[in-house]
């Protein structure tokens, strides 16, 4: 039986990346549909009436909401190939542990860093690299989250590494000097096919980032 | 098939995230050793088990420590495979995910958070939190429980903080967030969730809890 999936999603979204990554690395044929959020079509707001937010996987008509439970959802289903999870119990709960955590120490610095200015901005900075060096302090020496193959964590961590430029742009700061080691992990993780063809040119999102930071700050 | 080793869990009597994780082990008939955390003091203990986040619950099992609820919860289901708390189907096992996630973050704000700063008053945060619990009214209409005719992941979630916290938190504030005549079918299932002996163990007792609701609000509010 031939499935039908459908994702809605934003361009620029760190979210939405993660859903596209998801679907390519699992080979599942989908498609793509560009939500504006100004404007959310009639489609999304029956999907996902709770928090009308991309990414929502359409999957033969019944709709998965939320960035980590969609590319949880996509493992489950297409199972047989490059498992995104580990089986073994314990590891899975540390994966998602750490997904957790880039969620919401990541998210909210990393948030403030492109909508705000001054010392909001500063006290956002110094707590979002202080959540990177924990990440980084995990990674380790492994050449990705999940140790040989990109998975689960590295795919939530995708998300922010694609907007990493456009945050050191508008904080005026630099990351690779404070995490090296994930930076390291960073750069392989954007090589992958899975990844190249899923993400936008990175200009764009600096382009982008500057724009909503205008009407942010103006 | 039981998994074998010890089960230790750092919890607190207050906590709905910690006897969430309890009526897993009670509905599993996992022997555990519970160790209370006198909050909001933490021991060296907790800080040692859990030096990200510093909070309960954490299971211990074995070697393996597992701070988060919904991360024990799942842990636990997949390592003791008697009474699932989780569906097989992947479909309805991202629902459940869903709606765990929904209640933790959307129903504990509009139902505690948003309630008790009462920025625009008190009776808009009301209105505001029955339409988040509007719906979950929807989606346990027509069953017993949220994961059908048993319990599940979202019941003890739901269940842990609904009838047992956030209902001890209004009625200490003199409302009622979910009457009966708005919510018929949420009403229907706490009923049906008092039924469940492992979860009868995990109701704190009433006044208690009324107490340390008013406390916590207290704290929140002037924070």
């Amino acid at each position: 039986m031939a499935d039908e999936v459908i994702l809605l999603d934003f361009w620029p979204s760190p979210f939405g990346v993660r859903a596209r990554i998801a679907l390519r690395e699992k080979g599942v044929e989908f498609e793509y549909r560009e939500e504006n959020l100004r404007d959310k079509s009639p489609l999304l707001l029956q999907m996902n009436p709770v928090h009308k937010k991309i990414p929502v996987l359409i999957h033969n008509g019944k709709p998965v909401c939320e960035s980590m439970n969609v590319v949880q959802y996509i493992d489950e289903v297409w199972s047989d190939q490059n498992p995104l999870l580990p089986s073994n119990p314990y590891q899975r709960a540390q994966a998602r542990f750490w997904v957790d955590f880039i969620d919401t120490k990541v998210f909210e610095p990393a948030d403030k860093i492109w909508s705000t200015k001054g010392e909001v901005q500063e006290k956002a900075k110094k707590e979002y690299i202080e959540a990177l060096k924990i990440l980084e302090t995990e990674l380790g020496d492994k050449t990705f989250f999940g140790g040989d193959t990109f998975g689960f964590v590295d795919i939530a961590m995708t998300g922010y590494y694609m907007w990493f430029e456009a945050s050191e742009k508008c904080g005026n700061f630099s990351i690779e000097p404070e995490c090296p080691i994930l930076m390291a992990s960073a750069k392989r993780c954007l090589q992958r096919d899975s990844v190249v063809k899923s993400l936008p040119d990175p200009e764009k999102i600096v382009e982008f980032a500057f724009k909503i930071r205008k009407i942010y700050c103006v | 098939m039981a998994a074998e080793g010890k089960v230790k869990l750092l919890g607190c009597w207050a906590s709905p995230f910690s006897r969430r994780v309890e009526m897993a082990l009670k509905l599993k008939n996992i022997p555990y050793e519970y160790l209370e955390e006198a909050l909001p003091n933490k021991s060296p203990l907790l800080l040692e088990l859990n030096p990200v986040h510093k909070k309960v619950p954490v299971l211990v099992h074995n070697d393996k420590i597992l701070p988060e609820s919904h991360l024990i919860l799942e842990y636990i289901d997949q390592t003791w495979k008697n009474n699932p708390i989780l569906p097989l189907d992947p479909y309805e096992k991202a629902m459940a995910r869903f709606w765990a996630k929904f209640v933790d973050e959307q129903i504990l704000t509009v139902g505690f958070r948003s309630l008790v700063k009462a920025e625009k008053g008190r009776d808009v945060a009301i209105e505001e939190a029955r339409e988040m619990f509007a719906f979950l009214e929807k989606e346990v209409t027509g069953k017993n429980y949220f994961g059908g005719k048993t319990i599940g992941f979202v019941d003890m979630v739901a269940g842990s903080i609904i009838p047992f916290c956030l209902a001890q938190l209004w009625e200490g504030m003199r409302i009622d967030v979910i009457p009966e005549e708005k919510f018929p079918e949420l009403n229907r299932w706490i009923k049906n969730l008092k039924d469940i002996e492992s979860v009868r163990e995990c109701i704190p007792d009433r006044e208690k809890q009324i107490e340390h609701m008013m406390k916590v609000s207290e704290r929140y509010r002037s924070a």
